[in-house]
């Protein structure tokens, strides 16, 4: 039907699983009246009227855990070819992945080292 | 399920008044849940606030696509099989700083910062032990690296109604998800760890005189076997969820990368050379 052929159920399953949430969203907005009170709408502060800003200072180490996972994740679609294709590569394509892993784990233990994973 | 478990651990008789096993406990929980008005705090971003539970829930509704229940009964027999449902689970982050986000909230902002980073933090030796059994089936300790999430409930404070329940949805489908893939991946899926019990059976019914009803009672047995084995290792995860008190986040973080993801990596190396040992 469309593309790829194997895949068709994946579009109708797609489409049912974004219809779900809509429903759900939907059915609660028609059954139930909003009552509009006046400090109904305001954040929650533990019961307390919010102080300060909203928005915090974004922390370093948020951006550190998200980048150490971009170079691990590069490296995983690196190595999916390489294992389904495992057995066909033989003895040689096995020592190549090993140097690629051995130079990624370098680079985590630097990573380590120098405290990017740490989370105080 | 997790409410039948819990509750006889703790003598609560909670469960009684609402039907038997408590099973209509939940879906009383989920209708009163429909029904609650749908609130959108002030100054919050109103379009990533309804979209972030959504976002949560979806990819794990596309998950159930790739599932082998049986032997050919799977939804979408797509070639890329698991790789699917790593790749469609890494959108959950998103969702999840969709939410903490559009809610105008500090602490549900640095919940759903939180959330996200312990989402990413163990996907990596998950996707390593899926490589590592791609290389060699059967042959692995039960080493399952990803945590069931723990909700932090820093990112839904300020959702009411449907969709929080849609966040509590999301992760016990995720959990069922889960205990799923390891049944099929690790514990042997839809075969019968008893052995020999499927030619008992067949014999029985070829002796019966009822040959096409094998047939037809396979992929049912199929079926049984591998809801049954998840519902042990899902039984297991609840059981260590209410058991255990709650990991802290620094330590959660420490665990996945610095003890998974290099035992999951060494994982991968040792099972690739057992194969080229056994190959050669």
């Amino acid at each position: 039907m469309f593309l790829f052929q194997q895949y068709d159920s994946f579009w109708i399953f797609l489409l049912v699983s974004l219809f779900i949430p809509f429903l759900a969203f939907s059915i609660s907005r028609f059954l139930v009246s909003n009552k509009d009170g006046p400090e109904k709408l305001a954040n929650y502060e533990s019961g307390i009227e919010p102080k300060g800003n909203t928005w915090v200072q974004f922390q370093i180490r948020y951006y550190m855990f998200a980048l150490v996972f971009t170079v691990s994740d590069v490296e995983t679609v690196f190595l999916y070819p390489w294992a389904i294709a495992f057995e066909k590569l033989g003895l040689f394509a096995f020592i190549e992945v090993i140097v690629f892993i051995l130079i990624l784990i370098v680079g985590l233990v630097y990573a380590w080292r120098k405290g990017a994973l740490e989370w105080s | 399920m997790e409410f039948t478990s819990s509750f006889s651990k703790d003598y609560v008789i909670f469960h009684k008044y609402a039907g038997p096993l408590g099973i209509i406990q939940s879906l009383a929980d989920g209708i009163k849940l429909l029904l609650k008005e749908d609130i959108i705090p002030t100054g919050s971003n109103a379009w990533l606030f309804t979209i972030g539970p959504a976002i949560v829930v979806i990819p794990v509704f596309l998950t159930y696509l790739v599932i082998p229940f049986g032997q050919n009964i799977i939804l979408a027999n797509l070639n890329i099989g698991v790789f699917f449902w790593i790749a469609i689970s890494s959108v959950v982050p998103l969702g999840l700083l969709m939410s903490g986000y559009g809610s105008n909230n500090k602490y549900s902002f640095l919940g759903g910062l939180r959330a996200a980073a312990q989402s990413i933090s163990y996907e990596i030796p998950l996707a390593l032990c899926i490589l590592s059994i791609s290389l060699q089936c059967e042959r692995l300790p039960f080493d399952l690296p990803e945590a069931e999430e723990e909700l932090v409930a820093g990112y839904q404070t300020e959702y009411s109604g449907i969709k929080f329940a849609l966040f509590y949805v999301g992760s016990y489908l995720n959990l069922l998800i889960s205990s799923l893939f390891v049944t099929i991946l690790y514990l042997g899926g839809w075969k019968s760890s008893i052995p020999f019990v499927e030619n008992f059976i067949q014999n029985i019914s070829i002796n019966y005189g009822i040959n096409e009803s094998f047939d037809v009672l396979k992929p049912v047995l199929d079926i049984f076997t591998t809801l049954s084995k998840s519902y042990l290792f899902l039984f297991i995860s609840i059981l260590t969820r209410r058991a255990l008190p709650r990991v802290r986040i620094d330590q959660l973080l420490d665990l996945g990368w610095k003890f998974l993801l290099p035992i999951a990596l060494g994982n991968l190396l040792l099972t690739a050379s057992f194969q080229i040992l056994s190959i050669n």
